[in-house]
């Protein structure tokens, strides 16, 4: 067995994967899969003040999902939006498990990646408003943000879209001979496209660099799991494209970092990809109109009790890491972040100058009454 | 006669289609305890039951497919695809596999199956869910495409595209879903390939479909007020065509104005185009005109949005334009 049981407790823990996932295959495949000496990864351990940035982290996706959400129902917000709110321990504890080598890709839940990548909370609440200052001037709004400087290669409306695009990242840091990865969240109702089939197999033919995530909250809108997968255990089918699978307890932000820290190394050593199954619950509705009918009270419930910033907080101040009073100052200093980003979003930012309607369609041509004409392009 | 919403004429249809033959079924993404994404099929599942009414996984492909092959096989799906931005996914079964069965096959197959989806701009919510696709169906011999803009005509030709033999896309538009309109409570069914005339008129002629039909209404309404008569015509299907409403109207008009949502570069549009120019260009008094999409992805932002897509204003304008023209 891999060292993913061995080493974590948590019962809902485990490692999965048929036979061929116990150990990569003997024969080598058609790619440089040479293993390399293990190159430097992400700390392993982290400091008080580290884990206090994690809880900052989650904390400040909540509070701007919060926020999203309040937006949205007094339309000030335009658009769909789907919020993470109960998920953030999964973004905070992988992306926390990255270097600057890294990339990810994300989905049409994207905010909560955006931010544990190191987004930015004006230029993300700008551009749910659509206004020129944000992330993608505007033009892509909640479900298409790209954070290129954060390695963040972008979201998707499309379900399962992201993950043949994670393998192609992966594909070229291997055809560079580097030794980053890719992280590629996507849903649970994601591993249902034919995307997911496509690119677990070529990433794990190949021993591509990418950690491949499914945030299973139990849903693809109104669809329970049960109602749509044949076999629900996701990460199982890691076995079957010759990776290991990990199930973890998405609630745990430590526990998802650690299982991708370990998939990480996996990958930089040269012994391709890995599936998690990172088990979580979206609090709210699928989107704004979502009335939940699917699901009961009582389960919403439970899930509550398990809220993932609770459980940090909570293991922060048994350890004597956090006191009371230090997680008040806290959630006032990241309350105060969101105000300030909805001042600058909704108040300060100017929507794009309808003007630029067509600009950056291509690269080096533009659109004119007559059809594509060359223009000079900088650098 | 009772007023209903386009979503409830789109659901009744469905119901009085299962009622009366039991081979039709229909299956997609939540559409059966959700009720589908834009509520098109609320209360089927409640009637007709999970066995009829089938929430799918999330497998563009395999629903699509899965239409194709029960539709060979003796049965008549009504398959949902929940945005037409999604059939790019569903693209390989539809265009290759249904599409092309029965010629390929040499005309010993059929495949009596609909595919409804949505499509069109209007909520801000970017390029992967504000599109209008159709003009890349209406390249793919073999299927029909059909984009109702009123309750009446939603119910009327869905209802025969159930009962048709031919794949057929069937196009809703998001934004129409919640309009009202009169639909009468007996039965009716509206052939295939004929276009409504939505408003008479000597001067210049109106062509859209699905929300631009009504937009071209709208714009028919204002000139009026400037005393220029609009002649108004909604395609309702691209696929079968009425090329000889267009031709008849453009006779008695000489100048036409062609709406739609879609991209402007190889829209469908360009093939009416096509068609008047063969067909009666001796009777054109003014080079035709279009009011499209422009040519970019369709962008979040309100005002971009608001930009690229067509409105009543740009109808307007191109009407002018080509009643400036002199012969
Ligand atoms: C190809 C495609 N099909 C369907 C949809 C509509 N849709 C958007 S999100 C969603 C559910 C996705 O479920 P999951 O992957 O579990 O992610 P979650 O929403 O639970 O985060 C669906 C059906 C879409 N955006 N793209
Ligand atoms: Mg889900």
């Amino acid at each position: 067995m891999g060292k993913t049981q061995r080493k974590r407790k948590a019962p809902a823990a485990k490692k999965v994967g048929g036979k061929g996932a116990e150990k990569p295959p003997a024969k080598a495949t058609g790619a440089k899969t040479a293993k390399k000496a293990a190159p430097k990864g992400a700390k392993k351990t982290l400091t008080n003040k580290e884990k206090i940035d994690l809880l900052r982290r989650m904390m400040e996706i909540r509070g701007f999902e919060d926020k999203v959400f309040e937006l949205l129902g007094r339309n000030i917000l335009q658009g769909a939006s789907h919020v993470y709110a109960g998920q953030e321990a999964v973004a905070v504890g992988a992306c926390s498990a990255m270097t600057e080598r890294d990339y990810a890709t994300s989905a049409h839940r994207g905010h909560g990646h955006c931010l544990a990548l190191g987004g930015d909370l004006n230029l993300m609440m700008a551009e749910l408003c659509g206004k020129a200052t944000g992330y993608c001037k505007g033009r892509g709004g909640s479900m298409h943000i790209a954070d290129v400087r954060n390695r963040n290669l972008g979201a998707t409306g499309i379900v399962g879209g992201n993950l043949p695009v994670a393998t192609g990242a992966g594909l070229a840091i291997q055809m560079q001979g580097k030794t980053g990865v890719c992280l590629c969240f996507f849903g649970d109702g994601a591993s249902n496209e034919g995307t997911f089939h496509e690119s677990l197999n070529m990433a794990g033919k190949w021993k591509l660099p990418v950690i491949y995530i499914c945030e299973n909250n139990k849903y693809g809108m109104s669809v329970s799991i049960e109602r749509a997968c044949a076999v629900t255990d996701i990460c199982g089918r890691a076995g079957c494209y010759g990776m290991m699978g990990a199930k973890v307890d998405g609630q745990k932000v430590l526990e998802v970092r650690e299982a991708v820290l370990e998939a990480i190394e996996r990958a930089r050593r040269g012994d391709g990809p890995t599936l998690i199954e990172a088990v979580t619950y979206r609090y709210r509705g699928h989107s704004r109109s979502d009335p939940r009918v699917y699901r009961t009270k009582q389960e919403e419930e439970y899930w509550q009790q398990r809220d993932p910033i609770t459980l940090f907080r909570d293991e922060l101040i048994g350890q004597k890491l956090l006191t009371n009073k230090a997680f008040e100052k806290l959630q006032a200093e990241v309350d105060s972040g969101i105000a300030a980003a909805e001042r600058f979003a909704v108040e300060e930012s100017p929507y794009p100058d309808p003007s630029e309607v067509l600009d950056d369609v291509y690269c080096g041509w533009v659109e004119t009454d007559k059809g594509l004409v060359r223009i000079e392009t900088k650098g | 006669m009772p007023q209903i919403m386009y979503r409830e004429a789109v659901r009744d249809a469905m119901a009085e289609e299962m009622r009366r033959d039991p081979r039709v079924f229909v299956m997609g993404e939540d559409v059966a305890i959700y009720g589908g994404a834009y509520g098109a099929t609320q209360g089927l599942v409640e009637e007709f039951g999970e066995e009829r009414v089938r929430d799918t996984a999330i497998s563009e492909q395999a629903i699509a497919g899965a239409a194709t092959g029960a539709a060979m096989c003796g049965m008549r799906p009504v398959a949902e695809i929940m945005y037409v931005d999604f059939m790019t996914l569903a693209m390989d079964q539809f265009v290759n596999q249904a599409a092309k069965n029965r010629y390929m096959f040499g005309g010993k197959t059929t495949v009596p199956m609909v595919l409804r989806t949505e499509g069109g701009a209007g909520r801000s919510i970017a390029a992967h869910h504000s599109q209008s696709l159709e003009a890349w169906f209406c390249h793919a011999p073999g299927v029909f495409v059909v984009m109702p803009a009123t309750p009446y005509d939603a119910k009327g030709l869905l209802k025969t595209c159930i009962r048709d033999d031919n794949p057929i896309l069937f196009i809703e538009h998001k934004m129409l879903y919640k309009e009202k309109g009169e639909v009468p409570e007996e039965e009716y069914l509206i052939p295939l390939g004929e276009a409504a005339l939505r408003r008479a008129g000597g001067d210049v002629t109106l062509v859209g479909y699905s929300r631009m039909a009504l937009l071209a209404e709208e714009a028919g309404r204002a000139l009026a007020e400037e005393g220029v008569e609009a002649e108004v015509i909604d395609l309702r299907c691209l696929k079968p065509l009425d090329v000889d409403a267009i031709l008849n109207s453009v006779r008695k008009t000489g100048r036409l104005v062609l709406c739609s949502e879609g991209y402007q570069e190889a829209n469908f549009v360009c093939e009416i185009m096509a068609k008047v120019q063969e067909f009666a260009f001796d009777d054109l008094d003014a080079p035709i005109e279009r009011v499209c999409a422009l040519n970019c992805p369709v962008p979040m932002s309100p005002v971009l949005e608001k930009e690229a897509v067509p409105s009543t204003e740009k109808i307007v304008a191109a009407a002018k334009r080509t009643l400036a023209r002199q012969r």
